[in-house]
């Protein structure tokens, strides 16, 4: 099949050939293996939707959010599918509502010193670093410390103590955020107000802070979401409750506490309200995550 | 301009006294908030170890870390067992969720996929972040643990011989928790591999293309080597966050007092412990479970600590 005129051209032809083929290999077998990467860590997020979706649904009802949690049934019991948790979830509104309260001021005031007073300083950087190195301290840390410092003190297991434990989760969460937003704000702003004769109480909370708050409200809803989540900093600071309760200092349900407490009973129509404490939870962490993209965009 | 007109002027563009007071106290203010990080930080260390005096001197050091033995009833602690568990279950899920992990690093940063592709895919990862733990308890306990019921128990059938497979696997173990926690800590491998190697400088990629190198003898030999210390503290904080996780694993792992080394055996982990019997202690059971819990807190702030200076570190070189 060769001639002898032909056969040098065939010959570095097909070394060619070769060399390209084996790289070609090797690059098809590295892009599958990254792809097959992509498609592994899509799975577990894709059956944890559909489990939670499906078998949270089919107790999504009105009065899941009005009625108290039932005691427990067997499957055929007429009243099985009776009662929710309408105390948890203004429970869960209460502790993350006094984090809030706490975490959202302390956490933009703190980035204001950090954006406005001191950036680029020692003080700052060493700040920047602490933020860092809190927001790596364990969840269920955060509720030993609020039970020692407001459980142990009131006697009493509160929305408080674990307001407290929460707002010390979401603090690095909103510091980082904002601090970002602040400094993302364009410097001729800054000299514009200044050389206008504005103080810098008056620059900051007049120019910047405005300019910013897109981006700030972005974080804190993350924050949020993240923390009306959170349970173990919840589990024996609020502790639990099967009763309405509006008193800040004393035990209080949550839907997170709720999950785990009904998830490790062995009664079906506590598990069936488990799902779907789970499916409001994951709801919110969804929409939360969509409005802050929709922000994140529009601007 | 002359003397005179400048005086003159000058008098108007002063602040007022009131004024120059709210411009101070306002920075002192936010000063005040700025530091109240620190103070937080400083606070949480020592309300915990003064809670867990009476533990620290009852047991010492050495004696708690190393006894696996937590007894209320005799009020005799020793957390070996939940720190072995803590150790055991987040080196597991390094070791599932590292190379997965940068496996979509590296899909995400290069142009493998359209941006329609992409953008998506960053989100879903970012959403796997962002699931609250006890949901993904719950689904291991009553999905995970089913499905993986039946091919644990044929490892265990024929491969009963290897210590790690010798005990028959139940619903709960040290496996369970530890893919649970590998699907939790994979979004920030993930997301801080991909900073790192996208922001690998792009004149030594097309310095290697130029060489001939292909788009993955570049990635092997040029961008994953630079990129390597931004991994690393990725890595790092996913340890950090991996021992401190507390829910997910509380509901999976068994909560077992003995430690074991097979991987179906129940176990339990630091912050299981404290899930689990803080509701319920008193006297120095408290104290005790305070001792566990400046444990943890002292193992995360070292693993923490270190990846911070690890990614500051990264963070400089690269300007």
């Amino acid at each position: 099949m060769t001639s002898p005129e032909s056969s040098p051209a065939l010959s570095k032809g097909r070394s060619l050939t070769r060399t390209v083929s084996s790289k070609t290999i090797f690059s098809n077998v590295m892009t599958g293996l990254v792809v097959t990467c992509a498609i592994l860590a899509l799975i577990p997020l894709v059956a944890l939707l559909y489990y939670v979706i499906t078998k949270g649904i089919v107790r999504i009802s009105p009065q899941l959010f009005t009625q108290l949690p039932p005691p427990p049934f067997p499957r055929d019991h007429p009243q099985f599918n009776s009662g929710g948790f309408g105390n948890a979830v203004v429970g869960t509104f209460m502790t993350v509502g006094i984090a809030s309260l706490i975490s959202i001021p302390f956490g933009i005031l703190a980035s204001i010193y950090l954006s406005e007073f001191a950036r680029d300083t020692k003080l700052a950087n060493a700040i920047n670093f602490l933020t860092n190195v809190l927001s790596g301290v364990p969840s269920i840390v955060m509720g030993v410390f609020a039970y020692g410092l407001i459980v142990v003190k009131t006697r009493s297991y509160s929305a408080v103590a674990a307001g407290v434990a929460i707002a010390v989760l979401m603090l690095p969460t909103i510091v980082r955020t904002s601090t970002e937003a602040l400094e993302s704000v364009p410097n001729n702003l800054r000299q514009a107000s200044v050389g206008l004769g504005a103080s810098s109480y008056q620059t900051v909370l007049r120019v910047i802070l405005p300019a910013a708050i897109p981006a700030i409200i972005t974080g804190i809803i993350l924050a949020i979401a993240r923390a009306a989540g959170e349970t173990a900093p919840v589990l024996f600071t609020a502790l639990f409750n099967n009763f309405w309760n509006w008193d800040p200092w004393r035990p209080t349900a949550t839907l997170a506490v709720l999950v785990y407490n009904y998830a490790i009973t062995p009664f079906a129509n506590w598990q069936e309200l488990a799902w779907a404490a789970a499916l409001v939870l994951v709801t919110m962490v969804l929409v939360a995550n969509i409005l802050a993209r929709w922000i994140v965009r529009r601007r | 301009m002359a003397p005179a007109v400048e005086r003159n002027t000058g008098m108007s563009y002063e602040r007022t006294q009131t004024s120059r007071v709210v411009d101070n106290g306002f920075k002192w203010l936010t000063w005040l908030f700025g530091v109240g990080i620190g103070v937080t930080l400083l606070a949480i260390a020592l309300q915990v170890a003064i809670d867990a005096w009476p533990a620290i001197q009852k047991f010492g050091i050495f004696d708690f870390i190393t006894v696996a033995r937590w007894n209320p009833v005799e009020d005799i602690y020793g957390a070996w067992t939940q720190i072995y568990g803590t150790l055991i279950t987040s080196f597991i899920a390094l070791l599932i969720a590292v190379p997965i992990g940068v496996g979509v690093a590296i899909i995400l940063s290069e142009d493998f996929l359209p941006e329609r592709l992409r953008q998506p895919l960053v989100f879903m990862v970012e959403l796997l972040a962002a699931i609250p733990s006890v949901v993904y308890g719950l689904w291991g306990m009553f999905v995970l643990a089913p499905l993986l019921q039946g091919p644990m128990t044929w490892l265990h059938q024929n491969f009963g011989w290897i210590p790690l497979f010798s005990t028959p696997p139940t619903g709960r173990g040290i496996y369970i928790a530890s893919l649970v926690l590998a699907i939790m800590i994979l979004p920030i491998i993930s997301s801080i591999s991909r900073d790192s190697l996208a922001s690998v400088n792009p004149a030594l990629r097309q310095a290697a293309y130029g060489l001939g190198a292909t788009r993955w003898e570049t990635l092997i030999q040029v961008i994953i080597p630079t990129a390597i210390s931004g991994i690393i503290g990725g890595v790092m904080l996913a340890l950090g966050r991996a021992m401190g996780e507390t829910m997910a694993v509380t509901m999976l792992i068994g909560n077992s007092p003995r430690p074991s080394p097979s991987l179906f055996a129940q176990g339990s982990t630091i912050s299981a412990l404290l899930a689990n019997q803080f509701a319920e202690a008193s006297g120095l059971q408290v104290a005790a479970l305070m001792y566990a819990a400046l444990i943890l807190f002292v193992l995360t702030l070292i693993v923490n600590v270190l990846a911070e200076y690890i990614v500051k570190k990264v963070e400089i070189k690269k300007l």
